[in-house]
C-alpha cells in the first residue's frame, strides 16, 4: 500500500533522514520507535506530504507522491488521515464544525448527512454528546479522540499517529490504543503510529520499526524487538540510559 | 568588523523578509483566481477590520483634524491667514495624515491580530492540520483576510477623513472664530478629486503591505509561544516602517502622475 524509497531529509542543516526505506501492506499496523528528534515526525509529515525530502520516494498504492503539486496531493490527502501531536483541533470551530469540515471541503452540503456522520463518528471514539464543544472545554485525551474523529471521518485507507499517546495518562493511554486497534479492525485501515512508549508499541503494532541515526536500524514482530539482543534496540526497548552521560 | 557583520546579517534578513513577502503576495493573487472565495470567512474578517476598527480610526481622525486645525490656526492667525486653515487641513488629511495615520493604526490593530492568529494556528500544528485535510492554507487563510484588509482599508480611511475635516471646522469655526462661510468654501475650493483619490490609493497600498508583512510574518512563525510574541511584534514593527517609507516614494509618484499638468 505505501512504499518509501531511499528517503532523506535535513532539518536546519542538520541531516535527519538518510535513507529510510519501509514498507506497508494493507490494513498492517507498523509502529515506528526512536530516540526523540531521530525524524520520525518528519517522516510521518513527508508521507502526507507536509513536507518535501530532498531525495528518495513515496508510493502510496502504486503511485508516486512526491513532487506533486499541492493541488494534485488533495486527492491523496483524502486517502491519508494523520492524528497529530497536538490534536491540532480548529480552536474557532465547534467540535461538530471542526469534525464537519473535511466533509465539507470534499463536497457535502446536506446538514443531515453531515449531522449522521458526524454523530457516528463521534460515537466510534466515545465522544457521544460534545458536538456544541469547543475545543478549549476539552481535556487532552478527549482532543485527541475528537482529532481522531475528524481524521477517520472521511475513511482514508492509511493512518498516520504521530505520537497518539503523548501527554495523556496511562488509562487515557490505554484507552486511545484501544480505539488505534478498534478503528484498524473497523475500518480495515492500514497505520503507522509513531510513539515512544513501547507499552502502546506492543499492543498497536503489528511491526515495529526502529528508526536510528536517520535509517530504519531494526524492524520486526513485537516479540522479535523484544527479544533482539542488540545493546541499541535493547536499550530503548528497555528504557535504558546506561550509554549516555547524565551528569555532565 | 563585528559591526559590519551585523549590518551584513541584517540586510541579508531583510532582503529575505521581502522575498518572502512578495512569493506570498504572489501566491495570495494566484489563489484569488484559483479557488473559489469563501465569503462568510472574508465578512468575518470584514466586520472585525471594518467594523470593529472604527472606533480607534474614527477618534485618531477626530483628533488628528482637531489638533491640526489649531496648530494651523496660530501660525496662520499672525499673518491673518485664517481663510487658508480650511483647505490646508483637508489637504494635509487627505494627502498625508488620514491615509497614514489610519493605515499605521490599522497595522497595529488589525496587522498584530493577523500576525498572532496565524502563527498560533502555525505552532498548534492548525496549519499542517488544513493541508491534510487538503485544503490549501494560503487560499483558506490568507486570501479572506488579504481581501478583508485591502476593501476595509479605504473605506476606514474616508471616514477618518471625513472625520477630521469635520472636526477640523469644528474647531476652527466654533472654538477658534474663523469665519464659517469661508472657512468651507475655500475648503471645497482647493480640495481637489485627486487629493481624495491619493488617499485612496494610498491606503489601498498600505493595506496590501500590511496584510501582506503580517501573514507572511505568521506563516513563518519561529516553534514556541515566545516565537508568536515575536512575531507579532516583527509584523506590527516591519508593516509601520514599510508604510512609512513607502509613503515617501507614493507621494512623489502620486503627485508626478496627477499634478503633472
Amino acid at each position: 500500500m505505501l512504499e518509501l524509497k531511499g528517503i532523506q531529509k535535513s532539518m536546519g542543516g542538520q541531516p535527519v533522514l538518510r535513507g529510510v526505506n519501509l514498507k506497508i501492506g494493507s490494513a498492517e499496523k507498523v509502529v515506528v520507535i526512536g530516540r526523540s528528534g531521530c525524524g520520525k515526525s518528519v517522516m510521518l509529515r513527508i508521507i502526507m506530504g507536509l513536507l518535501t525530502p530532498e531525495a528518495g520516494e513515496v508510493f502510496f498504492e502504486g503511485t508516486r507522491l512526491t513532487g506533486l503539486s499541492e493541488e494534485a496531493w488533495n486527492p491523496y490527502r483524502k486517502k491519508i488521515g494523520m492524528l497529530f501531536q497536538g490534536a491540532a483541533l480548529f480552536d474557532s470551530l465547534s467540535v461538530f464544525d471542526n469534525l464537519a469540515f473535511p466533509l465539507r471541503e470534499h463536497g457535502e452540503k446536506n446538514e443531515e448527512v453531515l449531522r449522521e456522520k458526524v454523530t457516528e463518528a463521534l460515537k466510534i471514539v466515545s465522544l457521544s454528546g460534545t458536538e456544541e464543544k469547543m475545543p478549549a472545554e476539552l481535556s487532552g485525551g478527549m482532543k485527541k479522540r475528537a482529532a481522531l474523529a475528524r481524521a477517520i471521518i472521511c475513511r482514508p485507507a492509511l493512518m498516520l499517529y504521530d505520537e497518539p499517546t503523548t501527554g495523556l495518562d496511562p488509562i487515557v493511554a490505554d484507552s486511545i490504543n484501544r480505539l488505534i486497534l478498534h478503528l484498524g479492525k473497523m475500518l480495515g485501515m492500514a497505520s503507522i503510529v509513531v510513539t515512544h512508549d513501547m507499552t502502546s508499541a506492543r499492543m498497536v503494532g503489528d511491526r515495529i520499526a526502529y528508526l536510528h541515526e536517520g535509517k530504519i536500524y531494526f524492524q520486526g514482530t513485537p516479540d522479535q524487538v523484544d527479544k533482539c539482543e542488540d545493546p541499541l534496540v535493547r536499550d530503548f526497548v528497555r528504557g535504558h540510559a546506561e550509554g549516555i552521560d547524565v551528569v555532565g | 568588523m563585528y559591526l559590519l557583520g551585523k549590518l551584513g546579517t541584517v540586510f541579508t534578513d531583510s532582503c529575505r523578509t521581502a522575498g518572502g513577502v512578495f512569493l506570498l503576495l504572489g501566491d495570495t493573487l494566484r489563489s484569488m483566481f484559483r479557488y473559489r472565495l469563501r465569503w462568510d470567512q472574508m465578512l468575518e474578517q470584514m466586520y472585525f477590520i471594518g467594523i470593529r476598527s472604527q472606533v480607534v480610526v474614527l477618534t485618531t481622525g477626530a483628533f488628528t483634524g482637531a489638533v491640526f486645525a489649531a496648530q494651523v490656526w496660530f501660525q496662520f492667525k499672525r499673518f491673518g491667514m485664517e481663510s487658508a486653515i480650511g483647505p490646508t487641513v483637508s489637504i494635509a488629511m487627505c494627502r498625508e495624515l488620514g491615509p497614514v495615520l489610519c493605515c499605521l493604526l490599522l497595522a497595529g490593530r488589525v496587522g498584530a491580530a493577523m500576525a498572532a492568529e496565524l502563527s498560533s494556528m502555525k505552532i498548534t500544528e492548525q496549519v499542517d492540520a488544513l493541508r491534510a485535510l487538503g485544503v490549501y492554507p494560503v487560499e483558506y487563510l490568507i486570501v479572506p483576510r488579504f481581501l478583508a484588509l485591502v476593501i476595509s482599508a479605504p473605506i476606514l480611511t474616508a471616514l477618518a477623513l471625513v472625520t477630521g475635516i469635520g472636526v477640523g471646522y469644528f474647531v476652527a469655526v466654533k472654538i477658534f472664530g474663523v469665519d464659517g462661510a469661508y472657512y468651507w468654501d475655500n475648503t471645497i475650493k482647493f480640495t481637489d478629486r485627486k487629493d481624495v483619490m491619493i488617499a485612496l490609493i494610498k491606503s489601498f497600498i498600505f493595506a496590501v503591505i500590511i496584510a501582506s508583512i503580517a501573514c507572511y510574518k505568521g506563516m513563518n512563525c519561529p516553534p514556541g509561544t515566545a516565537g508568536v510574541g515575536k512575531t507579532t511584534t516583527e509584523a506590527v514593527v516591519n508593516a509601520s516602517l514599510a508604510l512609512l517609507i513607502v509613503n515617501f516614494f507614493l507621494t512623489v509618484l502620486l503627485n508626478a502622475l496627477l499634478y503633472s499638468n
